[in-house]
């Protein structure tokens, strides 16, 4: 009997040391890991964040910082005044000037990455198919330009694209052309110093899909009467789809936002976003005016990513 | 199988003449696949050597050999993912050369199967009728028979990764058939599969190949499955094919010690040719301590040095001596190996060569039980051995 206790007792504690082992063996690596870059991002993204959005809902101030405080208290008086101005948010949307400038940056962001797309694929395709030791090399090739400045690579470019630049010589030369182009300061430009810019960020992902694929599938296709187009559509891009989005999302985002390639390479009448954020903020010193277009602009990139990930989540899912 | 609906080939199945030999042993029967001297190098390797080889409608020819052997690249030269170096292949009559893969009457199974990861079973086996342009109701059906005749009727809408390896197998096998090509290629079947699956997919096989009437080419390297499956085998070693023929005689009658050693397991005794008669022969092997008897008769030189294959189990293994003036050797038994339906057994001869010997299990409890030590009698019928030359 008494044995019988004992061994029940030594069960019982037995079950309840492992609800603490549980507890105990929370893997402290792990939680530190994980709260590294969760501190980081609270500190430099969260918290930045918080105050910009704080400062969209102010008004215009001839002050220092340049902008009404949305908290007025007097302890004498006791009261407190929360003062909230949507007005911000109200004139992004009376003024087309704004909408106009979102869906402009939209629009050459989306060219943008169908064109970086259409570069890129031949380029991480190639390098997928090359023998291993090749492969080494040309992937550097492809970072290798991460190691000058990326202002002095769009310079660069203002230097091949301008009237008596590298391009119109040579073809002024060839007698292809009668007259310079001008190609600087226009939207061509842009998708140019784009697409330029951002090529490593689509060919990486691709390159990483494409390298995993079974080349077997493409002659598996081939032998059932495909030809070779018709097997890169149904098979190559399906199979490549998630390097496809992944690179789509990371040259998109940031282009959307981007302020320098138009600032040195567009046109006065390139109208994108990152521009207006900046003649807001320092020519007008409108800070939460330019407060509320940033809000808005992360709300119109948020959203679509969200919904991607959602979709493809669920595909993975089934 | 049995309810498996029938499906016409495109060139009809023309019944076999009158004569009940099969196409190969009949003389002037035109070849459905002909392999004309193909030679294939990768740099300065040569993979496929010079082969030549004639394989007829409704066959199922087995190209056997180890890995490097130039089996799979011959099989990929039928697909036309490869160029040969130099030499034709003919396809019913027509030069392949310049023929794109998916122009050619040929399906290939691989090995690895290769199904489409992001299409599901039915859109598998529907590609290759889709690029054919084939009306969709058509399709569908011709897609839905084929299934059921895998007996994978039921998993239409799943995706590849949600099936077992058998599974998979016989969607690939129902994709590479749906088309109804004039030739099959299989890239090593069954080698994905347990023991206990390839065995009745073998037979499945042989059944769809008799219902169907297509030519099956199967690239293996297990020469079991080449046995049960193939109506001939090719015995491939270093880029060339060493022996054709049919599988009970690339067995019986090998003809060289690597096709005899390649197939099963044998002895081999070396030997010199003493006397060379028209139906038989006397071979002195010192390794066998004695002279061989052959009962047939071999074409060479006097004195020439050659090899007795014997086959382990056409050996006869006993402690009282069988009283045989020929090919009965003496030895002692080195080790057993119970495996079940046989015993495996290890006799040192005198001449130190080692005799691999195996008996089947008639009773449970043998009468006369050999044990390590043992002195005994190895003997064996005039007929149950091959000499070779090469």
């Amino acid at each position: 009997m008494s044995i019988q206790t004992g061994s029940a007792w030594v069960d019982g504690s037995g079950s309840r040391l492992a609800k603490y082992n549980f507890l105990r063996s929370i893997n402290w690596g792990r939680f530190a890991v994980l709260a590294v870059p969760s501190v980081w991002l609270a500190i430099f993204f969260f918290i930045p964040f918080l105050v910009v959005f704080k400062i969209s809902l102010s008004e215009t101030a001839i002050a220092v910082p340049p902008y009404s405080s949305l908290l007025e208290w007097d302890l004498e008086e006791a009261y407190v005044n929360l003062k909230i101005n949507l007005g911000n948010y109200l004139f992004l949307f009376e003024d087309t000037f704004y909408l106009d400038a979102y869906l402009s940056s939209v629009k050459i962001a989306s060219i943008s990455t169908i064109l970086t797309l259409i570069v890129a694929f031949p380029i991480a395709y190639l390098i997928a198919r090359s023998s291993p030791s090749r492969r080494a090399l040309l992937l550097s090739l492809v970072i290798l330009p991460f190691w000058t400045s990326f202002l002095l690579r769009v310079y660069a470019w203002m230097g091949f694209l301008k009237k008596n630049g590298l391009v119109n010589e040579t073809l002024l030369g060839l007698g292809i052309i009668d007259q310079p182009l001008t190609m600087l300061q226009t939207d061509f430009a842009v998708y140019i110093g784009i697409v330029y810019t951002y090529l490593p960020f689509m060919v990486l992902p691709l390159y990483s899909a494409l390298e995993k694929m079974d080349m077997t599938l493409l002659e598996a296709a081939e032998d059932l009467g495909a030809k070779p187009a018709t097997s890169f559509f149904l098979i190559t891009v399906p199979m490549a789809l998630p390097g496809i989005i992944a690179g789509c999302l990371l040259v998109f985002i940031p282009a959307v936002g981007e302020f320098v390639i138009p600032a040195l390479l567009g046109g006065s009448d390139t109208l994108m976003i990152g521009r207006v954020l900046w003649d807001e903020f320092f020519l007008n010193r409108d800070w939460p005016m330019a407060s509320a277009v940033a809000i808005v602009m992360l709300v119109v990139l948020v959203l679509p990513i969200m919904l991607i990930r959602n979709s493809q989540g669920k595909e993975e899912a089934v | 199988m049995t309810s498996s609906p029938m499906i016409n080939q495109q060139d009809g199945a023309e019944p076999v003449a009158n004569t009940s030999l099969p196409l190969w042993k009949q003389d002037g029967a035109e070849p459905f696949l002909r392999i004309e001297n193909v030679t294939k190098k990768f740099g300065e390797f040569t993979a496929v050597d010079n082969i030549s080889l004639d394989i007829y409608k409704n066959e199922l020819f087995c190209l056997l050999g180890g890995s490097g052997s130039g089996k799979s690249t011959l099989l990929r030269m039928l697909a036309g993912f490869e160029t040969p170096t130099s030499g034709r292949i003919l396809i019913d009559g027509v030069d392949m050369a310049g023929i794109q893969p998916w122009k050619r009457p040929v399906n290939m199974m691989f090995q690895s199967y290769a199904l489409f990861p992001h299409l599901s079973v039915e859109e598998n086996v529907a590609f290759g009728l889709k690029r054919e342009g084939v009306a969709r109701s058509e399709v569908k059906q011709r897609v839905a028979q084929m299934l059921d005749m895998v007996q994978l009727g039921h998993l239409g809408k799943r995706k590849p990764h949600q099936l077992s390896g058998g599974q998979r197998q016989r969607v690939a096998l129902a994709r590479s058939l749906v088309k109804r090509p004039k030739l099959l290629l299989l890239d090593e079947p069954l080698g994905a599969l347990d023991k206990k699956l390839r065995e009745e997919t073998q037979f499945e096989l042989i059944n769809i190949q008799e219902e169907l009437g297509v030519t099956f080419v199967v690239v293996t390297h297990d020469q079991e499955e080449a046995m049960t499956l193939a109506t001939r085998i090719g015995v491939m070693n270093h880029g060339v094919i060493v022996q054709t023929a049919e599988p009970h005689d690339v067995y019986e009658y090998p003809n060289s010690r690597f096709v005899a050693e390649f197939i099963g397991s044998v002895n081999l005794f070396e030997g010199k040719v003493v006397e060379d008669e028209p139906d038989f022969v006397r071979i002195k092997s010192k390794e066998a301590g004695g002279h061989l008897y052959v009962n047939h008769g071999i074409s060479c030189a006097p004195n020439q040095k050659v090899h007795v294959a014997l086959r382990p189990e056409k050996i006869r293994i006993g402690k009282t001596n069988p009283g045989q003036n020929e090919n009965c050797i003496k030895g002692i038994v080195e080790e057993i190996a119970y495996m079940g339906s046989l015993s495996v057994f290890r006799v040192r001869l005198e001449s130190g060569k080692e005799v691999r010997v195996t008996q089947p299990n008639f009773a449970r409890n043998m009468g006369e039980r050999l044990t390590w030590n043992d002195e005994v009698f190895l003997s064996w019928d005039v007929d149950s051995s091959v000499v070779l030359t090469a």
